[in-house]
């Protein structure tokens, strides 16, 4: 134990007296362990923040198209059969327990007039839950309520980008509602306006849209008894593959799928989109973390390029000391402590300058940061280990000299 | 060729204990397919409270024999026995640990830790041994310092002090672990003569206390300064031999004029003694 302290009492004696450099060579392993420190920062918190965008874009929803059809061996894509309805779409939430809402669409393109403008757009179709489903809100007037679609009552929401064409763009929202908008040549009452979502990742203008009471689309402007798509939407985006599960389960059920036959529709998520981000996110990370790592290395060259000078200019020094009875194990400890206390004061300050600089652009930039207790500890432990690392080659070929030699150096 | 006397050790006192017994001793470097014969076959021994000088030309073999003597090199052939230990099988390791217990080292260029007090430099080789306390290790560095007449110099950095001074660091350095024996390696080589004299009068005074120094120079002079003298040539013993008419240094140093005289001139060689040292 004592001789511990003494090698420690050595080593930071020799430190001391060439504090510049010591500083200097720190100077490379704070610049290191802060950039790890920074980085993994700012790559944890982009990460999470793409995470949470990525859950708004609404990543727990899960959307039902009916199967393909072929009439003569011609398939003729997705959705194109019937066999939809708005049974099947009240069956989920009953019968699913990871999906508690659902909501029948039907979709028209068509035109549609007012203040004498007219217009190309699409109108959904839908019950009250499509709201909360594709988390929907209204800026000015109110959603439609269950008895107006039931009455298939002639009232519409309609999205901004509509307004804009047929108002103009400076128009004021609230005067909208309560106006009359011709939709395939049936008036309807607009009763309320969408807020913007803005395009959706494949580039749609979500805005561009009306949306009416299911039964008022389906039945006045359509004229069919099915339904084009069912949305649905799980209770949290871990439960969408059991959702999926239980969906086909009920739907195969009421569509007398026999067992091994395909069902008659298909089952979309937006887990692809969500695995695509976080491993974008993920590659950002380990990008940073390299880059990182790569300063942590170079400051570790730079504590074995000093230690070698050091043990050069310091030849005789170590000739001393082993005349008078240092062993070579005890040399190549001072020298292994002279790297290990570079690099540990070294880590510790560069943890601190790490979450001052993260601290900085957080508040500077706005970026989302989210320094983690696990990059602390792995900065310092790695910029131990760089100092254990580099600093062995070094200080074993101080320990390795012939004390005869070392003394008569010059 | 061995010539040992032992009843004219300086003490006089009919003490016996042999320090160093060397028998047979052969060093040879090869270089390449040259050998080169550093000492060819010395039968030595030393008894406790001589004060030896080993003589000689460069390269007669005289350093080389002193390495070993230090157990800072081992022999080719032959037994060397430091204290009653055969030391010429030991292993690196522990032959670090009889210098660090036995051996008092002083160099011809001090070898002082610079920018490190003079009473840490005396301190250093008990920094190495487990066994002393930081407290004991204090006591110790201040009575070597003190007993060389430094006491006042201790918290000074070595190129606060003259060249004399330092070399009395490095003395009290040597004497700081008690060793069975001083080595010396040519004390005197960067000093004047003034402080030569003075160097070799603490070293007399260390001896008439009982302990066996071994002294290396070139210098005829200082070699009449202790009481046996062994001359060296081609790693050969030519002369062994009691030294007749000892000076004493207290009394040489007396001898010289006053210090203002020659004042300029010792600053002028410790302005190149600090250079050189640090």
């Amino acid at each position: 134990m004592g001789i511990i302290i003494n090698i420690l009492r050595i080593s930071l004696l020799a430190l001391r007296k060439n504090l510049l450099r010591t500083l200097l060579t720190m100077l490379g392993i704070i610049i290191g362990v802060a950039s790890v420190v920074a980085m993994m920062g700012i790559g944890t918190g982009s990460k999470q923040s793409i995470e949470s965008q990525v859950n708004n874009l609404g990543t727990n929803m899960i959307i039902i198209f009916p199967a393909s059809t072929s009439y003569g061996g011609v398939a003729s894509g997705a959705g194109t059969s019937q066999n939809l309805t708005v049974e099947d779409a009240a069956a989920i939430p009953i019968n699913c327990p990871s999906v508690p809402l659902s909501a029948p669409i039907v979709r028209s393109t068509t035109q549609v007039l007012a203040n004498g403008q007219n217009w190309r757009t699409t109108v959904y179709g839908s019950t009250t839950d499509y709201f909360p489903i594709k988390n929907l809100h209204t800026v000015a007037g109110d959603i439609f309520t269950p008895q107006e679609n039931k009455s298939a009552a002639k009232v519409c929401l309609i999205g901004q980008t509509v307004i804009k064409n047929l108002w103009g763009a400076n128009y004021d929202l609230n005067s909208v509602v309560g106006q009359s908008i011709r939709i395939t040549n049936i008036p309807f009452i607009i009763i309320g306006v969408l807020e913007i979502k803005g395009q959706n990742s494949f580039g749609q203008d979500q805005d561009d849209v009306i949306v009416a009471p299911f039964y008022t689309v389906q039945r006045r402007i359509l004229s069919i008894t099915y339904v084009n798509q069912i949305l649905a939407s799980a209770a949290s985006a871990t439960l969408v593959t059991a959702g999926s599960d239980e969906i086909t389960d009920i739907l195969s059920q009421r569509h007398k799928t026999l067992p091994g036959v395909a069902p008659d529709f298909t089952i979309r998520t937006q887990a692809d989109l969500s695995n695509a981000f976080s491993a974008i996110s993920n590659v950002m990370s380990v990008l940073l973390l390299i880059i990182a790592s790569i300063s942590l290395l170079v400051g570790g060259i730079g504590i074995m390029n000093i230690m070698l000078v050091s043990i050069t200019e310091r030849t005789r020094e170590i000739g001393l000391r082993m005349a008078v009875g240092a062993k070579g194990t005890i040399i190549l400890l001072q020298f292994l402590t002279e790297a290990v206390v570079i690099s540990f004061f070294g880590g510790i300050i560069g943890v601190g300058l790490g979450i001052g600089v993260a601290m900085i652009v957080k508040n500077a930039m706005h970026w989302p940061i989210v320094i983690s207790v696990t990059s602390i500890v792995v900065a310092f432990l790695s910029a131990a280990g760089v100092g254990i690392f580099f600093g062995f080659y070094p200080a074993r070929k101080a320990s390795m000299l012939n004390p005869i030699d070392a003394l008569r150096f010059e | 060729m061995q010539k040992n006397n032992i009843e004219a050790s300086a003490l006089g006192t009919g003490k016996t204990k042999t320090v160093i017994s060397v028998k047979g001793l052969e060093k040879i470097y090869t270089m390449g397919d040259v050998k080169v014969y550093a000492l060819r076959g010395i039968d030595l021994d030393v008894t406790e409270g001589e004060f030896v000088a080993i003589m000689g030309t460069s390269g007669s073999g005289k350093s080389t024999l002193m390495n070993i003597l230090g157990c800072l090199d081992k022999p080719t052939t032959g037994s060397y026995t430091l204290d009653g230990v055969n030391v010429s099988t030991s292993s690196r390791d522990e032959l670090a640990e009889i210098r660090n217990k036995k051996i008092g080292f002083v160099f011809q260029s001090f070898n002082l830790l610079s920018r490190t007090s003079a009473l840490e430099n005396v301190e250093l080789p008990l920094l190495y041994n487990r066994k002393i306390s930081s407290q004991e290790r204090r006591e110790r560095g201040i009575k070597a310092l003190t007993s060389v007449g430094l006491a006042s110099r201790m918290k000074n950095m070595p190129n606060q002090l003259s060249g004399g001074q330092q070399q009395r660091v490095a003395i009290a350095r040597a004497l700081v672990n008690d060793p069975v024996i001083i080595f010396a390696d040519e004390p005197t080589g960067n000093l004047d003569s003034r402080t030569s004299f003075e160097v070799i009068d603490i070293f007399q005074k260390l001896n008439e206390k009982g302990i066996t120094i071994v002294l290396v120079t070139h210098e005829p002079d200082i070699a009449q300064f202790a009481t046996r003298k062994v001359v060296f040539k081609d790693g050969k013993i030519i002369d062994d031999s009691q030294v007749k008419d000892r000076k004493k240094a207290g009394e040489e140093l007396a001898a010289l004029p006053p210090i203002d005289q020659i004042d300029s001139e010792i600053k002028k060689v410790e302005t190149t003694e600090k250079v050189e040292s640090n």
